[in-house]
This record gives C-alpha cells, sequence and structure tokens, in this order.
C-alpha cells in the first residue's frame, strides 16, 4: 500500500507553475523531498495536505482522495512546517494538554519522554523559545499523536548539528514500525541521504527524478578517463556531464553500469578512477544539467553525444 | 539492545558497505557466533540513524555471502554453516589490500612491503 500517491499534479499560480508532479511514498519508508528555493517543494507538500487545491491530477494520502477526504486523512497525518506557530503566551505545557485532549493516539508518556530528549521545558512560554526549541516543540506535539503519516517541511532547517541529531533519531524511530511512512523536505542533503529510502529531486516545478536511494546512488559515479589525441566518447545514455582537458577526461554518469565500463575501455580509454558521488553533488549536477540544454550541458565534447538527463 | 556499530562519513565507502564489514567483522572474532540472532532490518536502522533501505541491502548482500540466514518471520541469524575462517580470511585480504594500497599512496614498492611484512611477523612471533 501506498502512503502517498500524486498523479499528474498540476498547480497554475501567476508566476510558477507546478507541472505533472508524480510522487509516489510506500507505507513503511522514509522519502526525502529535495529541490532548490522556489522549486516547489512546499507548494507540493501543501497540496498533499489538503491546504492547496490542485488545479489538475490526482493525490490519495493513506487511502483519502484529496483535498476532498482531507478532514478523515488528517486524523493520521503529522504537519510541520515553518510558518506553523504555537501561542506564543502559553507555555508548551499548556498545548501538549490541549492536543492530549483532541487526538485519540496522544501518548503522554511518550510525550514526557519526548520532552525530555529534546531538552525542553514544559512550563517555558513559546516567545521565550529559541528557533531550534521552537522546532523541536512543534516537532515534538506531532511525534506524540504517533500518526500514519509525517509530513516535515524543513525540519532541519536552521538548527545546529545535535538538534539535528536528535530529530533525525526520532524519525527513525518512528520507523520502527512497519506501517508508519515518512515525507519530507529539506536542504540539507546530507539529512536526505542519511535516512531516505526513497529520494525526490523537484526542480523549477517539474519532478527531476525520484527513486529508491540505494538504486539512485549507485547508478551515478565520477569516471576519470586518459584517451588519445584522436578520442570520441562512444554513445551512452545517462551523461550529465563532460569535462576535457588535454588527454583527460572527466564524465559525470547517471546511468552506469559495469557493460559501459567495458564499452569505455573498448573504445580506447584508460579509466583511471571511478568515484561514486554524493547525493549533493548528485543533487546539484541534475539540477544544473535539466536547467540546461542538453548539448551545452556536454560544452566542449564531441557533438555525437546526448546529455541525458535523470 | 545496542550493536555498537559506528558509522563513518567520511569514510568514502557506502553505508551499506560500512555495515557489511563490521557485521562481517564481528562474526570474524567470534562476537557475534553461529546461530546469533542479528537485530531486525527496522531496530538496526533505528539504532544507527539510516534509511531502512540501506540496512535491507546490507543484510541481503550479508545473505548472499553467506554470512547470515533469514528466515521468514523469525529475524536474521549468523549462519550455522558459515565457516568462521572463510570469512577471516576475507578480513585478512581486505587488511592487506588496505596495506598495499596506503602503501602505494606513499610509494612504497613491493620490496618495501615485504620488508615491512616480514618485520611485523617477526615482532609477531616474538
Amino acid at each position: 500500500m501506498n502512503a502517498i500517491h500524486c498523479e499528474n499534479v498540476t498547480k497554475r499560480y501567476p508566476h510558477f507553475d507546478l507541472k505533472d508532479v508524480d510522487l509516489t511514498l510506500p507505507e513503511g519508508s522514509v522519502m526525502g523531498f529535495v529541490g532548490p528555493n522556489g522549486a516547489g517543494k512546499s507548494t507540493t507538500l501543501r497540496i498533499i495536505m489538503g491546504l492547496v487545491h490542485q488545479d489538475a491530477g490526482r493525490v490519495t494520502v493513506l487511502g483519502h482522495d484529496m483535498p476532498a477526504g482531507q478532514v478523515a486523512a488528517k486524523w493520521n497525518i503529522g504537519f510541520v512546517s515553518e510558518d506553523m506557530r504555537l501561542y506564543g503566551h502559553r507555555t508548551i505545557g499548556f498545548h501538549l494538554d490541549f492536543l492530549r485532549r483532541i487526538y485519540p493516539g496522544w501518548d503522554d508518556g511518550y510525550a514526557a519522554e519526548l520532552l525530555s530528549r529534546f531538552e525542553l521545558n514544559p512550563d517555558q512560554k513559546v516567545k521565550g523559545l529559541s528557533h531550534g526549541q521552537r522546532v523541536k516543540a512543534a516537532l515534538l506535539t506531532v511525534f506524540a499523536r504517533k500518526p500514519k503519516l509525517l509530513v516535515f517541511d524543513e525540519p532541519t532547517t536552521g538548527l545546529d548539528p545535535v538538534a539535528r541529531k536528535v530529530i533525525l533519531e526520532e524519525m527513525m524511530r518512528v520507523m520502527e514500525a512497519e506501517d508508519r511512512s515518512i515525507l519530507f523536505s529539506s536542504h540539507n542533503t546530507l539529512d536526505v541521504e542519511q535516512i531516505s529510502d526513497h529520494i525526490t529531486f523537484i526542480n523549477q516545478g517539474s519532478i527531476v527524478a525520484s527513486d529508491d536511494k540505494e538504486t539512485f546512488l549507485d547508478s551515478w559515479r565520477r569516471l576519470r578517463l586518459v584517451v588519445g589525441d584522436r578520442y570520441r566518447l562512444p554513445d551512452m545514455s545517462g551523461l550529465i556531464e563532460v569535462q576535457r582537458s588535454g588527454h583527460q577526461i572527466v564524465l559525470t554518469l547517471a546511468g552506469y553500469s559495469d557493460a559501459l565500463q567495458e564499452k569505455l575501455t573498448a573504445s580506447g580509454a584508460a579509466i583511471n578512477e571511478v568515484q561514486r558521488l554524493t547525493l549533493e553533488e548528485i543533487f546539484i549536477a541534475s539540477v544544473e544539467s535539466s536547467r540546461q540544454p542538453p548539448h551545452a550541458a556536454a560544452a566542449g565534447s564531441a557533438p555525437s553525444m546526448e546529455g541525458a538527463a535523470a | 539492545m545496542s550493536t555498537q556499530i559506528i558509522l563513518s562519513q567520511a569514510d568514502s565507502r557506502p553505508i551499506y558497505a560500512q555495515i557489511m564489514d563490521e557485521i562481517s567483522r564481528r562474526v570474524a572474532l567470534g562476537d557475534w557466533a553461529p546461530g546469533y540472532r542479528l537485530p531486525s532490518i527496522r531496530e538496526l536502522a533505528a539504532e544507527l540513524k539510516v534509511s531502512v533501505i540501506t540496512v535491507k541491502r546490507a543484510y541481503l548482500e550479508l545473505e548472499r555471502a553467506g554470512v547470515i540466514v533469514t528466515r521468514q518471520g523469525r529475524g536474521s541469524f549468523v549462519s550455522e554453516s558459515m565457516d568462521v575462517d572463510d570469512v577471516r580470511q576475507e578480513e585478512l585480504e581486505r587488511a592487506m589490500e588496505q596495506a598495499v594500497r596506503l602503501g602505494e599512496a606513499m610509494g612504497l614498492g613491493h620490496d618495501d612491503l615485504a620488508a615491512l611484512l616480514e618485520q611485523y611477523t617477526r615482532n609477531d612471533r616474538r
């Protein structure tokens, strides 16, 4: 079963379009949603939450069609975004008391545990909290409800490494249950690479790539070749970037395989090094290549090359 | 139960490979004996704070290598039929490979490395 399924979701704004977004989050897994500022991450999350209504396309969350089924779906979704505000003049404890009465799944023992793990004082008023404490308090109110689906918009932005670690720890603790799922957006590719089962890249309103993390990281490589004077690269798919200087060529590839390595060797290139890429490097290369026409991305290389993006 | 497995972000090996090596080492050292029950995939993912899919991949490849067996619905165990010496041999080969690579990076030739090995085995025999 899927926790989230989006099909051809489109939303038009005067200065921004979300175009044909397809996205699937299987139950029991974590999806990291990555994209530059203004790429459409928050809009997509809001459509999934039923807070923004799509112009076209289908959205199903925990078996409910959105936005029509949002009231029923929301009992089992915990959403935290930057613009979510707690009452400034009230204490953290006030919020916990309030939510305890609303949500039947509320777990008091777990809330108390989280207060101590997040180093929060329930008697402190929200207006006196630091940014990090405020984010942790907002996340706490959602974790303690134990919803089936957690949707976090930039949960770790602006937090120190220790606070980030505590939050990632709690997100992974949620994943001990097989029927709970998390979708979170982030600029921090390190956090995404660490805990996500699935990774989705969005840029300029379109999904650039979406795959399970292991397949994703495995298919990208950087190859350093040493070649002769008149060397021509063979045709290959998934070529993202070619940098040539003298007798050296550095290739960035999205479709790496052993067969490809053999093909390059057969073409007369000596492969000096095969490197894996971090998610950050993959992200930057995908965004840059999706911004340029394919041939510009492969500038300086043989004209026969196709510069397919992932 | 904590496995005390520690992963490194500065390590160039992918995370699933680091998990495989950590588990193989425990088996090679005899700390995880044949029949020992491993934490579930989701337990280990939560402990290490890494994705479920990454731990799943490490377990699958360890299964393929014959180090562990997974019994449906019961969990994963250190293989009973596995030859601990084989795992130790692999561990040794990995260490040798690393030593050679390090030596090469320092510009040491075959003879230098052989001399070093000689020196170390002599020290050990003392």
